[in-house]
């Protein structure tokens, strides 16, 4: 019988058993459905998730929301919006109770008296230029100012097809600020001309992100096995979608037969009723999409799949630790 | 702890399921060591103890909470849960 220990040397089974029992059990919920930007592309808004629920305004039963969350065994509570910046008062019932992070556009700063080690994911969607083009401004120039230097955040920088050769200036600027990053792809749900990737150009930008991570180690937090599975939507040759997704939330799950997937998994709207299909929107094409994180769970809960060979545990080794880093679940 | 019979018996059908619901291949109900740590050897998840216990509650008629799943490590600490609830 296969077993772990045999597969891999002692130096990569050491790092095996550091994630092995993390036992991350994560949902999703939006905070609000308004945002200070309204960026072309961003699934919220595009496929009016803004309008599917009212917003609960009682922070009581927000707590007793969380607190129900964190009974039915939630141990990572990912905060997205519309801005959850806008309603600090809910990122802090969360905080209080669950490890949380929360993803915001950076515009607001999260104040750190407040929220002291509250992991944080600024959103990037490249240079000046297509920031200006897809969200209405550059937000660099102002998230740079609020969060240098900050040991508990990272860029989540999304990258377009038109920033092919361009993601060094990017990951250079993140750097000089002393913050991390992590990149995935631009899924164009709102099909803006010139924004949709084209498969030649996957290639080029696999090759770059690898680039980037092997000159930019200390930097960018990511893997090269989740460069390849994001960019050709396959993983140990099956493809990526609805079959095989793991970010579906459970009461839409009627598949069968039954994939791998998040044990429990619920992406909750602002009301605490409402629940959406998935992770990200729901009128997006399951076979295109190429959300950054569905990806990589998806890789993380196909671990037994990846015993074949060494370097597949290997590789499914580093996609663990990139997530279990990205939510400060083990240090950078 | 069950008595050493019950226990034996347990141990076995543990194993069998596990092999049966999960795929695991070049191992038989009988070289699978009861001891081997699940997570740390052979990779098991807490998916694949919820396929596992599925089955287990069903045929002992038991329930195994899902905040016990950390503890259930081996066959023979999962044998030794089912036979504790055994009535």
């Amino acid at each position: 019988m296969k077993t772990i220990s045999s597969l891999l040397n002692e130096d990569w089974y050491n790092r095996y058993k550091r994630i092995s029992k993390l036992n991350i059990r994560s949902s999703i919920y939006d905070v609000n459905n308004r945002c200070n930007l309204r960026c072309k592309g961003c699934f919220f808004f595009s496929s009016d998730e803004d309008k599917v629920a009212d917003e609960e305004r009682d922070l009581t039963r927000w707590e007793a929301f969380i607190d129900k969350e964190k009974a039915r065994g939630v141990n990572l509570a990912i905060l997205i919006g519309g801005e959850p910046s806008l309603s600090l008062d809910r990122v802090d019932a969360f905080y209080q109770r669950i490890p949380t992070f929360c993803a915001t556009n950076g515009l607001i700063k999260v104040p750190r008296d407040r929220f002291p080690d509250l992991m944080v994911g600024i959103s990037l969607w490249g240079t000046e230029e297509d920031e200006i083009q897809l969200r209405g401004r550059d937000t660099f120039a102002i998230s740079s100012k609020n969060y240098a230097g900050d040991a508990y955040t990272y860029y989540l920088y999304t990258i377009t097809p038109r920033q092919i050769g361009k993601t060094e200036g990017i990951v250079r600027k993140i750097r000089d600020i002393g913050v991390k990053v992590h990149m995935q792809l631009l899924s164009n749900d709102e099909d803006v001309d010139g924004f949709s990737w084209q498969p030649e150009e996957l290639i080029d930008i696999r090759a770059e992100m690898d680039d980037m991570l092997d000159r930019y180690p200390d930097t960018v937090i990511s893997s090269k096995y989740y460069h390849k599975i994001i960019t050709t939507g396959k993983m140990l040759g099956r493809p990526f979608g609805w079959n095989e997704c793991p970010s579906v939330t459970e009461s839409f799950d009627n598949r069968d037969p039954q994939p791998k997937r998040l044990i429990h998994f619920v992406r909750w709207a602002s009301d605490l009723t409402t629940t959406h299909r998935c992770c990200t929107s729901e009128t997006r094409d399951c076979r295109t999409c190429k959300d950054g994180a569905a990806h990589m769970s998806w890789v993380m809960v196909n671990k037994r799949a990846h015993m074949r060979s060494a370097e597949d545990f290997q590789n499914w080794i580093e996609v663990y630790e990139m997530f279990a880093k990205l939510y400060r679940f083990i240090p950078w | 702890m069950t008595n050493k019979i019950d226990g034996d018996a347990i141990i076995r059908r543990v194993a069998e399921v596990m092999i049966n619901e999960l795929k695991l291949e070049d191992v038989t109900p009988e070289t699978f060591d009861a001891d081997v740590d699940l997570i740390d050897e052979i990779g098991i998840d807490s998916m694949d103890l919820a396929t596992v216990a599925l089955v287990l509650q069903d045929e002992y008629a038991i329930h195994i909470d899902e905040d016990d799943y950390p503890k259930l490590t081996t066959i023979r600490l999962i044998a030794d849960y089912v036979g504790q609830r055994i009535k």
